[in-house]
């Protein structure tokens, strides 16, 4: 009897594939959705005219569904916000990784946790009435809904990221480098920068990816404080509309089955097929790390 | 020989104030990461204190919007939060159950944990699109309550399998065997050793996800939202106001006087829930780290 014990399988046993499969069945599913409900567009506008038209204006006679003056708005508040993000981040990674005493990292890391829990709706408000005034003040502008408010805030969301992954990656280093460092006569600071960083470089190389990846799919921050100017930006103080700001922006106000309505799944499409390239790109990075 | 000492000691300074200028640019990055966090806490508290009051949180609105509380939207917000949980808590659990201890077909795990991976990646807003598409059309939900807790479980679900999984991963294999050396099947180990002993883990994991569910707004806006309803939600196919929707439509939508006013109010009500909830879980957290016994 014993070993038919052994032998038998529970129920819940049984679907547990079933349930570890739910999210590749969900995944395939975006997919799938995005691809059916984009198609129809190109009915109305070639992929290449859809991908590099510089005119987004989808409620004309005969809309023009151009997204390259949305994409390059996209670009422009992802990388602003990862210059900004980046020092900052990796800066403060550094700091909880090898400066901070154990009491001070027990405060630092869930200090960022909860930068990493507020909505980023909180943080689109906190952008219109408190960031937008000051950009204004400081830069002189006509409005400080602008790129470059939405990439400070964007960084700041984004900082968390950047500081967990790129924590994880120089705490992981071992004590036989540093140990190495010091005794070559190399101080702390020196065994950091020549020593240590370059050694986590690709964990921090993953951060930077996910970190951007996250930027580019923000949505509420950039819909309330980008400003939401459709014309191909000319710097990051002019306001402008990334691709996720158009879409929550437009689809409450197109009608269903209009080109436009498939344009803002294409955009959808777009922005999910970066997003995987991006997590793939960083899941090999950090594949390559635990080989060595 | 005393020239050559002194050089050598002001190459020394020099190597040690780099170090101190190093060091004190880190201290400097971490400042301004808690001063950024520490402004935007403290600016939303001052100006939102002035609004909320005990009628704010337990009123409907009234007079368009700018007059009365906030309450049907903090019920949406909770109710969008526990119907996330519902769907993706089972589902996530038996997953990471799955991956760390039943997994054999390392074919199979590969392409599942890509799975898990890209979707905790998707940008939310494309969450919504999918959803307004799948469940509000395709299955004719409509905008609903229903919609947007399915839609919030599915993006919550990578971060309870990745919590969960680190949980029963810290329970120690001498455990495991243990348990099966008894004669327990591989079942009665997960279900009475592996499971209770990392259940705190879970829990935070949980209490996080509730967190995130709690506050997104791009996928709820296609999917389950709306800006003003005069009932309370009586069934799961009811629209729903929410808390993190309310505070971007009363920014964007009409221009009354006062709608700021109460913005403030409701996102000091957003963040005091978020943070509260983030708390908790991180609470959580350190005591059973302290509590543990191996």
């Amino acid at each position: 009897m014993a070993t038919h014990k052994g032998m038998r399988k529970n129920f819940i046993e049984w679907i547990l594939p079933l349930t570890a499969s739910v999210s590749l069945v969900f995944l395939l599913g975006i997919a799938c959705t995005l691809v059916a409900a984009s198609l129809p567009v190109f009915k109305s506008v070639t992929l290449q005219g859809f991908l590099f038209g510089k005119e987004w204006i989808p409620t004309a006679e005969t809309p023009s569904l151009g997204i390259w003056s949305l994409m390059i708005a996209s670009l422009y508040v992802t990388l602003g916000a990862i210059i900004f993000a980046l020092p900052l981040g990796l800066g403060s990674a550094v700091y909880i990784a090898e400066l901070a005493s154990p009491t001070v990292k027990e405060v630092l890391k869930p200090v960022m946790e909860i930068l990493a829990g507020i909505p980023s709706v909180v943080f689109g408000f906190f952008g219109i009435v408190f960031v937008a005034p000051i950009v204004q003040r400081l830069f002189h502008l006509d409005t400080g809904l602008c790129g470059f408010t939405a990439a400070i805030i964007l960084g700041i969301i984004v900082i968390p990221t950047v500081a967990s992954i790129s924590e994880d990656a120089v705490s992981a280093i071992s004590k036989d480098l540093r140990n190495a460092s010091y005794a070559l006569g190399a101080n702390r600071w020196e065994t950091i920068i020549k020593a240590v960083l370059p050694a986590a470089k690709s964990g921090i190389f993953t951060s930077i990816i996910l970190g951007i990846s996250r930027a580019l799919g923000e949505t509420m921050t950039v819909l309330m404080v980008a400003g939401g100017a459709v014309k191909i930006p000319t710097g990051l103080f002019v306001p402008m509309r990334p691709i996720t700001a158009t879409i929550a922006g437009e689809m409450g106000e197109t009608v269903v089955g209009s080109p436009h309505y498939h344009a803002l799944f294409a955009m959808g499409l777009v922005l999910f097929i970066i997003n995987i390239i991006f997590n793939l790109v960083a899941d090999r990075f950090q594949k390559g790390k635990r080989n060595v | 020989m005393f020239k050559k000492a002194m050089d050598k000691f002001k190459k020394m300074d020099r190597r040690t104030a780099a170090q101190d200028a190093g060091f004190l640019l880190l201290k400097l990055c971490v400042l301004t990461v808690i001063l950024a966090l520490g402004t935007l806490i403290l600016f939303i508290t001052l100006k939102g204190f002035k609004v909320v009051n005990f009628e704010f949180i337990t009123q409907s609105p009234t007079d368009g919007m700018v007059h009365g509380g906030i309450f049907p939207a903090i019920l949406g917000t909770f109710l969008l939060s526990i119907g996330a949980l519902i769907f993706a808590l089972p589902t996530g659990v038996l997953t990471a159950v799955w991956l760390t201890e039943y997994a054999d077909n390392q074919r199979f795990v590969r392409l599942v944990r890509i799975g898990i991976n890209s979707l905790a990646g998707v940008p939310s807003i494309v969450f919504g699109l999918f959803g307004m598409m799948f469940f509000v059309k395709f299955m004719q939900f409509g905008v609903c309550l229903l919609s947007g807790a399915l839609v919030l479980g599915i993006l919550i679900l990578p971060t309870i399998i990745g919590a969960s999984e680190e949980a029963l991963l810290t329970v120690p294999k001498a455990f495991k065997e243990a348990s099966l050396a008894l004669g327990a099947t591989r079942w009665e180990t997960m279900y009475k050793v592996i499971l209770p002993n990392s259940v705190s883990g879970i829990i935070t994991g949980i209490i996080l996800s509730v967190g995130r569910a709690a506050g997104e707004t791009a996928p709820i806006l296609m999917t389950a939202a709306t800006f003003y309803t005069a009932r309370l939600p009586n069934s799961v196919f009811s629209k729903v106001m929410a808390l993190p929707y309310h505070i971007y439509a009363l920014m964007t939508e009409g221009s009354r006087k006062g709608q700021t006013e109460i913005a403030y109010g409701t996102a000091l009500v957003l963040l005091l829930l978020v943070l509260a909830i983030n708390s908790v879980a991180i609470f959580i957290r350190i005591r059973a780290r302290r509590e543990r016994k191996w």
